[in-house]
């Protein structure tokens, strides 16, 4: 490979409407092996970066290339074909609620490729043994926990060894143990597949646990970077506060909104 | 001032009808453009056939006790006030054929119809619409497979297959409940029901034309159910809506299409 990056963004904007641009001209690279963090806040465009990635947007201008393949204009075979190489976790895990445990991780498996069904029975037990979930094989999506649900979501996602993962928000509403749980998954899957992985997050203390480098995005800009230890001792005043939860800072409490007494004024005249 | 203003809001009047009738043709046409999709990707629908023999256990098999209660009641009321009629012109024993062709012309596959679209119809939408919502479709496609070839096109053949039998079950049903009204309860000659019955109704001009109508069906409800559920907001608000919205489009599809195939069939073969 001439080119060592798993993922290469170059100058990507992306607009779901002309005027309110989502991303305006992102560029990151992301080394091979490595867990990389996106954080930001809600709206920021680190969830629509995440679906450039793969491929479920095309980017407005600029260039993605992940794996060596080239995003932009990708579509039908050739999108499905680069896909059979990602592993995407969902947000709440996406299982399919009208299969067990088992066939929701031998669905990949099942669709791609034409394995015995004893093969096909030895992986799935393998992955969610990796997940820690062998025993839960027989339940279905509905009898799950919402931590258990997405441990679940990812041995799915490994079924067929990605080179890249994806995560989009794993950890939301996940109690301390599961998220604990959930984030050492993640270091631990990506370290023995030998995969690269991006997640994309709000929960930043957290998260700065386990990745190895951060992109921190706001208003469609990456606007930090560097390695967690960098992050924490950083002077930037945008990632003081976020790494902080401060409520007030260079991204504001209030809404933008007209003068406080005149919008009051107004409604005392009316009444 | 006034009339300025008039012209202004009949000008509103006529952008926002222009609009909802725009809007309504684009939808016709992504409609279309789904409806070919999915017949090119429906490889893996036959290939696969399980995948369709499920499908068609949700839509067909589960629809089964409405329709054929539905179906016995429709007949008995058929007996009921068909026998009211015949008999002030002494023609009873024709209540048979009249029982029969009314069901097998027309409200088997009509009412079968209505039934199937509110029963399977609004949960095919109802659930493809919340495998939406909830990311299930958006996993599917991330994990290189086809959402429209594995879980729209199975839905699809398992409801235009399941149609036509259902509607052969509605009309079969109706002809019991017939005969349990007009002979056992009121006693009309048996006899002179049944053979009356078998001399008139035909297999090609009745039966085949029934069969016909009720396969139109099959495909309109159901291509209008897996539609509606893959083009929903993925919200509570528009999975509701969406199979509301399956519901009156497939019943007014139903009547209308109904219309035109009789008027295709019957008509045109009475006039020779």
């Amino acid at each position: 490979m001439t080119d060592s990056a798993v993922v290469a963004i170059d100058r990507v904007s992306f607009g779901y409407d002309a005027a309110k641009p989502v991303l305006r001209e992102v560029s990151l690279s992301m080394p091979h092996g490595k867990v990389i963090g996106i954080m930001g806040q809600s709206g920021c465009g680190k969830t629509t970066l995440l679906r450039i990635i793969g491929g479920a947007r095309q980017p407005g201008s600029g260039t993605a290339r992940v794996l060596g393949t080239l995003v932009n204009g990708l579509h039908g075979s050739a999108l499905y074909a680069l896909r059979r190489k990602l592993g995407m976790l969902f947000q709440f895990g996406a299982l399919f609620t009208d299969m067990s445990v088992y066939d929701n991780v031998a669905f990949p498996m099942r669709e791609h490729t034409d394995l015995p069904d004893e093969l096909i029975h030895d992986l799935v037990l393998m992955k969610l043994e990796a997940v820690g979930l062998r025993g839960a094989s027989r339940l279905t999506p509905s009898e799950l926990s919402g931590g258990m649900a997405r441990r679940v979501a990812l041995a799915r996602a490994i079924a067929l060894d990605p080179q890249l993962m994806l995560y989009d928000e794993p950890f939301t509403a996940l109690d301390p143990i599961s998220f604990a749980v959930i984030a050492r998954l993640i270091r631990r899957l990506n370290d023995s597949l030998g995969a690269t992985s991006v997640i994309v997050s709000h929960d930043v203390k957290e998260c700065l646990d386990i990745v190895d480098y951060v992109y921190f995005m706001s208003d469609g800009r990456i606007v930090a970077e560097g390695t967690p230890p960098d992050m924490r001792m950083t002077a930037q005043p945008f990632v003081r506060q976020f790494v902080r939860g401060e409520t007030d800072g260079p991204i504001p409490f209030h809404y933008p909104a007209p003068g406080y007494g005149e919008d009051l004024a107004v409604r005392a005249a009316h009444d | 001032m006034t009339e300025g203003s008039e012209a202004g809001g009949l000008r509103r009047l006529f952008e926002r009808l222009g609009a909802a009738v725009t809007a309504r043709i684009w939808r016709l046409g992504f409609a279309s453009r789904f409806f070919g999709y999915m017949l090119l990707h429906s490889g893996t629908a036959l290939r696969r056939f399980h995948l369709t023999i499920r499908e068609i256990y949700f839509a067909g098999v589960l629809s089964l006790i409405i329709i054929l209660v539905s179906g016995m009641f429709v007949g008995m009321v058929l007996a009921l006030q068909g026998y009211e009629t015949l008999q002030r012109y002494g023609s009873s024993e024709a209540l048979g054929v009249l029982v029969a062709l009314s069901l097998v012309r027309e409200l088997g596959p009509v009412v079968a119809g209505l039934l199937f679209a509110s029963r399977a119809g609004s949960a095919i939408t109802a659930e493809i619409g919340l495998m939406k919502a909830t990311e299930q479709i958006a996993a599917m496609e991330m994990m290189a497979v086809d959402p429209i070839a594995r879980v729209v096109a199975p839905r699809f053949w398992a409801g235009v297959i399941s149609m036509p039998l259902l509607a052969a079950l509605f009309s079969a049903m109706g002809i019991f409940g017939g005969y349990l009204v007009g002979v056992k309860l009121i006693g009309v000659d048996e006899g002179a029901f049944w053979s009356q019955m078998q001399a008139s109704v035909d297999l090609r001009e009745d039966i085949l034309n029934g069969v016909i109508k009720s396969a139109v069906f099959g495909v309109a409800v159901t291509w209008i159910a897996v539609f509606e559920g893959y083009d929903a907001q993925p919200t509570a608000e528009g999975v509701s809506s969406a199979t509301t919205r399956t519901v009156v489009t497939s019943s007014l599809a139903i009547l209308a299409l109904d219309f035109m195939l009789t008027a295709l069939m019957f008509t045109g073969g009475n006039a020779r």
